[in-house]
């Protein structure tokens, strides 16, 4: 647990460098939703292989490193119910923001864009309320 | 040349959404939950991705894509409703599952179904969510303009 943060810096580290190899030599924004939702609502029908290819990478590298692990455990709720809500909300929250925690967080506040830093703080403030509400309140997650 | 580095810059971003533990949906949520037993390591991992990504966006002025093509244009400074709100259902769910989009297709091969049900309704999400934005602009632009 001690070296939480190492790991946490290390693998920053690397996906800051995921974000500087697709701006630098692709010149676009790696933010996950908008690469996942071009795909989804047509609007980037004509860059669909880079969206691919981007993705592939993000599904197999796991898959790679796992086996240096013994185990890998994502505590992620056993409520489908809880999980189908929040990843509606997490669909449309990010179309409607254009952006999530990569692209607005990661590539935003890098770029000190005022936008990327207005939806950062909203949406850590509502996963915040989110959390005090359903862990706190009503003990669900 | 375009999808290898795109399959590269994936493949990073993967390996480190990985390495971090920000496929850890606990460890997401402990960030979150500063009022228990909070967990920090969000904070490294965010501070971590924008040191590299701070020096590229320098390396962007004056140059090119390696590929060819021009660079993004710069930050829109115009606050919308829809940046405010989409950032808030996006953080209310977030919260709910301790998932974003990243991390979420980085777990598929190893999360179990739950993650590939949080993928769907997250794909089901992004497809109705262009609609559901017209129509709500519509909807609230009209109440502006009879007012």
């Amino acid at each position: 647990m001690e070296q939480d943060w190492i790991w946490g810096l290390v693998g920053g580290l690397l996906i800051g460098l995921g974000g500087a190899v697709y701006l630098l030599a692709n010149g676009r924004i790696m933010g996950a939703s908008g690469i996942l939702g071009g795909l989804v609502d047509g609007s980037g029908r004509d860059t669909w292989k880079e969206r691919i290819a981007f993705l592939a990478g993000v599904f197999l590298l796991p898959i790679f490193i796992f086996p240096a692990y013994n185990s890998v455990e994502t505590h992620v709720s056993q409520n489908w119910l809880i999980v189908i809500a929040a990843g509606l909300l997490v669909g449309i929250g990010t179309r409607f923001a254009n952006g999530c925690t990569s692209g607005h967080g990661v590539c935003g506040i890098s770029r000190f864009s005022l936008r990327g830093m207005v939806a950062t703080v909203f949406y850590i403030m509502a996963g915040g309320v989110a959390v005090i509400i359903f862990r706190h309140m009503l003990g669900w997650v | 040349m375009r999808n290898l580095f795109a399959f590269i810059a994936g493949g990073l971003f993967g390996a480190g959404l990985f390495i971090s533990g920000m496929t850890d949906t606990s460890k997401v949520q402990g960030w979150l939950d500063v009022f228990g037993n909070w967990d920090p390591t969000l904070a490294f991992v965010m501070g971590g991705a924008i040191i590299p990504m701070f020096f590229a966006w320098r390396l962007t002025k004056g140059r090119a894509p390696v590929v060819g093509g021009t660079f993004p244009t710069p930050p829109e400074p115009r606050i919308g409703r829809n940046l405010v709100l989409g950032s808030v259902l996006f953080g209310f769910g977030w919260g709910l599952a301790g998932l974003c989009p990243g991390p979420s297709i980085a777990s598929l091969s190893y999360g179990g179904i739950m993650h590939w049900i949080f993928v769907a309704a997250m794909l089901v999400g992004m497809y109705v969510a262009p609609a559901l934005r017209d129509r709500m602009d519509r909807t609230l632009d009209r109440s502006v303009a009879a007012e």
